[in-house]
């Protein structure tokens, strides 16, 4: 049985997790800069455990409009993945995408739209993912993902309550990219307690 | 969310940005005393990290009473409307076939019905957020969603 739960979180525990936010974030940057065919500079991601109750004004109140996308994870480790962006960084994304095809800023997303931030959700987990595999050797396999427009906290409240069954904090890994507009970008990695388990070990942690 | 707040009139309370998670609002029509919790899971006992009692449906409706009880409602005269619980994704995860969404909204109807507080209105379920506010000079609870026009119950 896991000896792992959230509460009592070591700093050396954190510290790993940090690690594999930044490489996860880093490889999700490079994909975005070749998907974009531009240069993407990102900030250090910041890696947070917070409360549910400060996750919402942490994205700018949980009424904020954001995109969000959410895949499940299988093979060695179990559990599930979001990659969000508030609505108008997640726009501008798919308008540099779609090479101009997209619709201004201000307007809805239509079905194109979605399908190509979608993509773009798809190939940023992926990376995400990838790095972590490469770092710990386990099989990551990601299911299809699933999009989806509406306030930060109805859109969270999915990882936010795979957290829950496991403790009282949720784990973020903001990254901030920047080409002409600052973008941000927030990756929630959700494994069960098993494969925190399994992480830390191929780390050599546990 | 995993929160709670009580709140006596003309003030009122809100959540914003209800998922899956359930907002159960409760008041005394007689001194106007009025609770909301946001609630993430149903059942307290069924899982082990259940430190936080405002996470859970069954821990978090009885610890809102008790602290409106606290601030002058009466307990008998309690009256509940909730909303939320709604399934954002598809195939979000879960072990039963019923999504947590549903089992939020139904744990919270069974304890309110198992502590004798009458359920007025509700508003669950769908594949949308909802952002709620709760006025316990009237009972109006107050329901917005992204793209639809505002309803109250």
């Amino acid at each position: 049985m896991s000896g792992f739960t959230f509460n009592d979180m070591t700093s050396e525990y954190m510290d790993v997790l940090k690690e594999i936010g930044n490489i996860g974030a880093g490889n999700a940057t490079t994909a975005l800069a070749s998907m974009l065919q531009q240069k993407v500079d990102m900030k250090v991601p910041k890696v947070d455990l917070m409360e549910f109750k400060e996750v919402g004004l942490f994205l700018g109140g949980e009424d904020s409009i954001m995109a969000g996308v959410y895949l499940l994870v299988e093979g060695d480790i179990n559990g599930s993945m979001m990659f969000l962006s508030h609505k108008k960084a997640a726009k501008h994304m798919v308008n540099q995408l779609l090479m101009g095809m997209g619709h201004p800023e201000e307007e809805e997303f239509d079905e194109m739209e979605l399908s190509a931030l979608k993509e773009l959700g798809n190939i940023m987990t992926g990376s995400y993912l990838n790095a972590l595999s490469d770092l710990t050797k386990l099989k990551i396999f990601p299911s299809v993902p699933e999009i989806k427009i509406d306030m930060a906290g109805a859109i969270l409240s999915a990882p936010a309550i795979e957290f829950a069954t496991l403790g009282d904090k949720i784990l973020m890994i903001q990254t901030n990219f920047t080409d002409e507009l600052d973008i941000d970008g927030y990756f929630i990695l959700v494994p069960d307690l098993d494969s925190y388990d399994k992480i830390m070990k191929a780390l050599g942690m546990a | 969310m995993a929160d709670l707040a009580v709140c006596k009139a003309p003030d009122g309370v809100t959540t914003l940005g209800l998922g899956s998670c359930v907002g159960i609002a409760i008041r005394d029509p007689v001194t106007k005393v009025g609770g909301l919790a946001h609630v993430m899971l149903p059942d307290s006992t069924a899982i082990k990290n259940n430190g936080s009692i405002e996470k859970f449906a069954d821990t978090g409706i009885e610890e809102l009473v008790r602290q409106m009880v606290a601030a002058g409602a009466n307990r008998s005269r309690l009256e509940a409307k909730i909303a939320g619980g709604a399934q954002m994704f598809s195939f979000q995860k879960n072990c039963d076939l019923i999504s947590v969404g549903d089992r939020n909204a139904e744990a919270s109807k069974a304890k309110l019905k198992q502590m004798g507080i009458k359920l007025l209105a509700e508003d669950c379920g769908k594949n949308y957020g909802r952002t709620v506010i709760f006025y316990p000079e009237t009972g109006q609870y107050i329901i917005r969603a992204v793209g639809k026009p505002e309803t109250s119950i």
